[in-house]
């Protein structure tokens, strides 16, 4: 047994102290045939301290395309040659698709948005679209809108949305590599009011944007910094017509490698499949990760592209004898 | 009206990458449109205003109207 998983079963298992920034990148450098142990012992760590349930969410695109930032992984930016057209969901069929999410036994529905942060038409949408949604579906509201002011973040809580996503991405180094219309500085203060207001934080990225390991090492350590209360774990999905669109998609092996680092380092968060698992994991590697520290999912499509089908997902964790975590268990 | 998945012989553009549908198989493309919603009409090649939605999705063409996957 290489001696950082042993280090980690004291540390994580027992004591419930997250991994810091070089224990990470001891564990993202393990031989492909240590891997199966660091699953397991993540696998250890998620049902100690955060149990057999899986939390199930839905997320719809409010506002898709037409961002005026440069995120380069993202299709929805108006400044490459994506062709992804501005489009804005109305009310009815946002309300529809709360449903649609519900039926699935998920609990989370997140409304997000393809913006710099909300102006007055936005907050207008999401006031009457979140109050749409509670009148009508039994089902917790989460949004993601970009940065926020704190007039904002006020508004968000005034209308009952529960968890707030902003995601740093990558770590603080490799950033400016990523994104050049705003810092990650600017994302960190959203997140710092985010938390202030009440609201859950809600905050992960994306691997596979041409960070190094020892990168990959650092934002786990600066995601565990931040403490969220739930990590969305995506994979980079190249897009034509971006930046990052000729990027390879990450190897299986260095996936599950993260998923179980991110677990060491944050024993008690919700870490959770987003975007990219389809690709770079299958049906075989997307139960190995839920062996292996995830304890969340986002089930059906995405916000421009499609995810395997929810009904797919569930069977699977029926499979796996993972339950749905229930709306009372979040309340 | 019917999802087509990729380029047919009956489109004239590759509803995925806009290019003519005669000018290759676009097997690469029909691989990922099952991961993805169609980008371009496959009758004009115009760009469409596509709404991906938790289960399903919608493409419309200004020229040709609305299809549901």
């Amino acid at each position: 047994m290489p001696e950082i998983l042993d280090q980690a079963r004291t540390q994580v298992l027992e004591n419930g102290v997250g991994l810091d920034e070089a224990d990470v990148l001891a564990l993202l450098n393990l031989p492909d045939e240590d891997v199966p142990a660091a699953l397991q012992l993540a696998h250890e760590v998620r049902m100690r301290w955060c149990g057999p349930e899986v939390e199930v969410e839905g997320i719809v695109s409010l506002k898709t395309g037409g961002c005026p930032e440069d995120c380069h992984f993202c299709s929805q930016s108006g400044l490459f040659t994506s062709p992804v057209r501005s489009v804005w969901l109305d009310i009815p069929s946002l309300v529809e698709a709360a449903k649609q999410t519900a039926k699935t036994g998920a609990t989370e529905f997140c409304i997000v948005a393809a913006v710099r942060g909300p102006d007055a038409r936005l907050m207008k949408q999401m006031r009457e679209g979140v109050a749409a949604i509670k009148a009508e579906v039994d089902i917790q509201v989460a949004a993601s809108l970009g940065m926020l002011t704190e007039e904002q973040v006020d508004e968000l809580v005034e209308m009952g949305v529960h968890r707030y996503n902003h995601n740093l991405e990558t770590c603080r180094s490799y950033f400016p590599n990523v994104v050049t219309t705003h810092s990650w500085e600017e994302r960190w203060e959203t997140l710092k009011m985010v938390r202030e207001s009440g609201m859950e934080v809600c905050c992960g990225g994306i691997l596979g944007l041409g960070e190094t390991v020892e990168q990959r090492a650092e934002f786990a350590a600066q995601l565990a910094e931040l403490d969220p209360h739930e990590v969305p774990l995506n994979f980079l999905n190249p897009r034509p017509g971006t930046p990052l669109g000729d990027r390879p998609v990450v190897e299986g092996k260095d996936a599950l490698r993260a998923i179980a680092a991110f677990r060491l380092a944050m024993p008690r968060t919700i870490l959770r499949y987003a975007g990219g698992r389809e690709i770079t994991l299958g049906d075989l590697g997307t139960r190995d990760g839920l062996l292996g520290g995830i304890n969340a999912v986002i089930v059906g499509n995405y916000l421009t592209t499609l995810g395997r089908p929810a009904t797919d997902d569930l069977a699977l964790l029926d499979d796996l004898k993972m339950p749905v975590k229930a709306l009372s268990a979040t309340l | 009206m019917t999802e087509l998945v990729g380029a047919t012989a009956a489109d004239l553009w590759c509803d995925r990458c806009g290019e003519s549908a005669a000018a290759g198989p676009h097997q690469a493309c029909a691989a990922a449109r099952a991961l993805e919603p169609p980008r371009y009409c496959a009758h004009c090649r115009r760009r469409m205003k596509v709404q991906v939605l938790p289960v399903g999705w919608s493409a419309v063409c200004v020229e040709h109207g609305e299809i549901r996957g």
